[in-house]
């Protein structure tokens, strides 16, 4: 089921890779074994001339004990597959490091803008740099992004990093990642926002550190010029 | 109005303007099979344009953005609220809930009347939509504002405003409907009839019509704020104006749960009713089986962020949501066991509405498994709206309203018309369902993992998703063979309603009251006298009897103790 | 068929029963409905404090005159259903003509009312608080109309003396009347009186 997952190239990824894969193994156990009973049960117990079904209603907890049984074993799984999934939860949406990087991401009916501090790290200064359409970070950098709505609800996905996150009109939302590989990764937007919704891509440019540096000092250099 | 019962009737009496509730389970049952033949050719082009990007879908065209984005709104929309709700929850209820519990009617009659022609209306409403100027509503079935609150963001108005029109006559239809469904339940059981001599089907469609009663009324508040911001102008929903995009999400969702259950669990307890009969053995824990479905029920009330992990909502709520989520496995784990240790040592008979039976067990199975990982905030970071979402919630809904829905409708099929369906076309027809289904939404399972996301309108866009291509075109070929699969049950359904051989009253010798009437159960469905209940519902190979079944309303005794005792 | 026969009436719930059941799983809905909508009301204007300025706009004298209005109108209600109850037709007609009027007269304040917020420019699209406003009065207002018209249809009956053999729905509809009191006793202190 899990064959075509996109590689994975965040520090949290595999965190979430992994919530998959337990689940996976989890379900997949109760998957093999009730489809398996089920072929097996119609099979054996098909009707056969002469030979009288048994009459047992299940009311007594005699009778019932192996389905509590395995009801217990499930509640066990979900609460394993709870608690670990709330320290991976905490980490990507809860807990929040401080950032190496902040960007302000902008989503409109059907683009997006990235804007960065530039040198003075401020926000709504002059040296702001604004950057349509590509997502420029350094590798092995926490980012820190603010994300922003102008209309509608739009949903900030970036497939390889693992993250996803709505966003909503009128709110500032944060969400952070940090990237262990350079390239060039998708940047798409999640959430049905209209007619052009489908063609709302942008594109996750991973620099290293020094080629990063060049790229903001290019672009300062282009903007303010 | 026409108040007798046995004279002969007008047509317009008869068939349109009827109150009798099984003329009026046909009914809904009709409506909501043309809706159904709607809803498939929306699946159509959709499935066109995403296995054959940008080429012409044969009988309509291009498949245009704007009309993808119509399509799958038009597709959700239809599917949930206009083919399952009257199929599971109104033709299944009006029907078999008064046969069951001995009733010879509903409560009231002439609002059941009511109920179905505001449900036409709604029907009308929708369809509507397609002709207005600016076309169908194009907000998605979640229908979330700001995008569905104005027509600057959707380019649609009038599309939209019959959306919520519709939904809100539906909702109407469907609160008449429970109030008398409920009020049929609890007042006009016959004698000897318990609350746990109450057969399965019953009890689940009842539950459905509790989950619906409970949860629709915030979304009708809702539904009024969202019409005003579309027409008159307010700002609910719209932040420039002070509103709160999220709060129609909370308000969608309190009630969406709920609403999954109200068409999944009349599927259940269509299920639960057959089991017994084609495997001659008693429900296994019957009263576990009905307190579980009282539990998800509750339950079901306190889980629906679950469908809004990343919607912006405090992350902090999203663990306490996944612990009650993933709770719900517990109640329908109960059930799901139950159903299976019914058919250990019984005596299994594999005829059509059995092997809908089992189908439906076999695909919700995995429906129900993959919702784990939904349930799951941290996993929910990745899957949430990709296509993994989408083949989950076909993989419930698909066996629901279809592998439940026919395994009732082949059931009951020679009660509702007095005549028996074609056994080998039912055959074909469910093994075609059965295979094709599995062929059209395992591999999107695969797509949407491999990061394919919902509702876009051009599968190529993205780079990852080059490599589904072909993927894609063997699903649509899949899908296109499932909707041509059903021409066996057309067919057999029309065919049969004037050419089958006549039924006889209980040709699967079941124990239910419904077999004890006439089939087709005349006007008033029990001659002279109401029958009274001496057993339960499923009383298969009792050791202490020579036949392999024994009636409700057979006076004999329960298992050990005298007879006629309670 | 050896199902032993029983007449329809042993031990089942009687019409009346079933019917009212009904009235009270119809107000069980509408509270959801009502409740949803107060409830987002409740939860926006405990986040904005500013909402007490427009609040100041509405009258307090007038809205307590429409709740004295609708709290009579509940009391000639029940005038009503136990007149019906002794088969008084001059007193249950009188009564329900009276609470109709009653309501009649609600609704003609309440029109007087959104004119006066009219002329100043406070329409349902002049801010969330004016939206929830009419919105909520507005439901209300359409619920009091159909009480109303079911109350004259009674009344109407009455009149022509064919009230008795659906006397019962007098008690339906004053349940109905009730319920919808009830809500107007929420609505106004949290729109009125949250200056």
């Amino acid at each position: 089921m899990f064959n075509n997952l996109p590689q994975n190239i965040s520090t949290y990824g595999a965190d979430i890779d992994g919530i998959l894969y337990l689940i996976y193994a989890i379900v997949g156990f109760f998957f093999v074994t009730m489809e398996g009973y089920l072929v097996y049960a119609v099979v054996r117990y098909r009707r056969r001339e002469g030979v009288r079904a048994v009459y047992q209603t299940g009311e007594t907890w005699r009778e019932m004990r192996w389905v509590v049984g395995l009801v217990a074993v499930v509640v066990f799984l979900d609460f394993l597959i709870d608690f670990r999934g709330a320290d991976t939860w905490a980490k990507v949406k809860q807990d929040f490091p401080s950032g190496d990087v902040e960007i302000l991401v902008k989503a409109k009916q059907f683009a997006w803008t990235f804007v960065y501090p530039g040198a003075d790290g401020q926000f709504d200064t002059k040296d702001d740099l604004t950057v349509p359409r590509i997502l420029h970070v350094p590798v092995h950098r926490k980012i820190r992004l603010t994300l922003t709505s102008e209309d509608v609800i739009h949903s900030f996905c970036l497939p390889e990093v693992r993250l996803k996150q709505d966003i909503l009109p009128g709110r500032r939302t944060p969400a952070w990642f940090e990237v262990t590989r350079t390239g060039t990764f998708s940047l798409v937007c999640a959430e049905l926002c209209g007619l052009g919704h489908t063609k709302m891509l942008g594109v996750l440019e991973v620099h290293d550190d020094s080629g990063y540096e060049r790229w903001l000092a290019e672009t300062a250099k282009e903007m303010f010029e | 109005m026409t108040n007798d019962p046995h004279g002969p009737q007008k047509f317009i009496w008869k068939y349109i303007l009827s109150t009798d509730h099984k003329m009026i389970a046909k009914q809904y049952l009709l409506t909501g099979l043309v809706m159904a033949l709607v809803g498939a050719f929306t699946a159509y082009l959709m499935r066109w344009q995403l296995g054959y990007p940008n080429t012409n879908a044969p009988g309509w065209g291009l498949v245009t953005p704007d009309k993808f984005n119509m399509l799958v709104t038009m597709h959700g929309t239809i599917m949930v609220f206009f083919v399952g709700m009257p199929l599971l929850v109104a033709a299944l209820s009006n029907f078999v809930i008064p046969l069951q519990i001995g009733a010879r009617d509903m409560a009231f009659p002439r609002l059941n009347m009511l109920s179905y022609w505001i449900f036409v209306l709604s029907c009308v409403a929708l369809l509507a939509s397609f002709f207005v100027p600016g076309g169908a509503p194009a907000g998605g079935w979640t229908g979330y504002p700001p995008l569905s609150a104005s027509e600057q963001y959707t380019g649609v108005h009038w599309g939209m405003v019959l959306w919520i029109t519709a939904l809100a006559l539906e909702f109407a239809s469907f609160t008449m409907g429970g109030i008398n469904y409920l009020a049929t339940f609890m007042c006009l059981r016959v004698p000897g009839m318990t609350y746990f001599r109450v057969p399965m089907a019953t009890w689940f469609l009842i539950g459905a019509s509790l989950a619906f009663f409970f949860s629709v009324g915030p979304l009708i508040a809702g539904a009024v704020m969202l019409l005003l911001d579309n027409v008159a102008g307010t700002g609910f929903y719209i932040p420039a104006q002070g509103g709160e995009p999220l709060l129609w999400q909370h308000l969608f969702w309190f009630f969406g749960h709920p609403e999954v259950y109200v068409i999944f669990l009349p599927a259940v307890g269509c299920v639960l009713e057959i089991l017994p009969v084609f495997s001659r053995k008693p429900i296994f824990g019957y009263r576990a089986i009905v307190w579980s479905m009282g539990a998800a029920l509750a339950l079901s009330y306190i889980v629906w962020a679950h469908h809004m992990f990343i919607s912006g909502m405090n992350p902090r709520l999203a663990t306490p949501f996944s612990i009650t989520t993933i709770l719900i496995s517990v109640p329908f784990a109960v059930i799901i066991f139950c159903m299976l240790a019914s058919l250990r040592q019984g005596s299994i008979r594999l005829d059509t509405p059995m092997l809908w039976g089992l189908g439906f067990l076999a695909t919700f199975l995995i429906g129900g498994l993959t919702g784990i990982f939904l349930g799951s905030a941290s996993a929910d970071i990745y899957l949430h709206d990709t296509y993994f979402v989408v083949a989950h919630f076909h993989y419930t809904f698909f066996p629901s309203v279809f592998f439940g829905g026919f395994a009732g409708i082949y059931f009951w099929y020679p009660k509702l018309f007095g005549r028996r369906y074609n056994e080998t076309l039912g055959k074909i027809h469910f093994w075609m369902t059965f295979i094709f289904f599995n062929a059209t939404f395992w591999p999107i399972f695969r797509v949407g993992a491999g990061g394919m996301l919902r509702r876009i309108a051009d599968p190529t866009q993205y780079r990852i998703l080059d490599q589904f291509k072909e993927m894609n075109s063997m699903i649509s070929v899949a899908a296109f063979i499932l909707i041509l699969g059903q021409v066996p049950f057309v067919w057999n359904f029309f065919w049969s309603m004037f050419r089958g051989p006549a039924a006889d009253a209980n040709p699967w010798r079941a124990g239910t009251l419904e077999w004890l009437a006439p089939s087709p159960p005349p006007h008033g469905n029990w001659g002279p006298g109401l029958p009274t209940v001496y057993v339960g519902p499923y009383e298969y190979s009792r050791p202490d009897m020579a036949d392999d079944f024994v009636p409700q309303y057979r006076p004999v005794g329960v298992l050990g103790g005298p007879a006629g005792q309670a | 068929m050896d199902g032993a026969a029983h007449s329809d009436s042993a031990q089942m719930p009687t019409a009346h029963f079933t019917a009212k059941l009904a009235i009270w799983w119809l107000i069980g809905s509408e509270i959801m409905i009502f409740g949803g909508l107060i409830g987002s009301f409740i939860l926006f204007r405990l986040a904005r404090p500013q909402w007490a300025e427009m609040a100041h706009h509405l009258s307090v004298p007038i809205g307590s005159f429409n709740t004295l209005i609708l709290l009579t109108s509940s009391y000639t209600m029940v005038r009503a259903f136990v007149s019906s109850g002794r088969r008084d037709r001059t007193a249950t007609c009188w009564n329900l003509l009276v609470t109709a009027l009653l309501g009649l007269t609600f609704l003609c304040v309440k029109g007087y009312e959104y004119a006066g917020k009219f002329s100043h420019g406070y329409y349902p699209n002049a801010g969330l608080f004016w939206a929830f406003y009419f919105t909520m009065t507005g439901l209300h207002a359409l619920h009091v109309l159909i009480g109303i018209i079911a109350i004259l249809i009674l009344f109407v009956f009455g009149l022509r003396d064919r009230l008795w053999p659906i006397a019962s729905r007098v008690e339906f509809t004053g349940l109905y009347w009730h319920f919808v009191d009830v809500v107007w006793i929420f609505l106004f202190p949290l729109l009125y009186l949250t200056s």
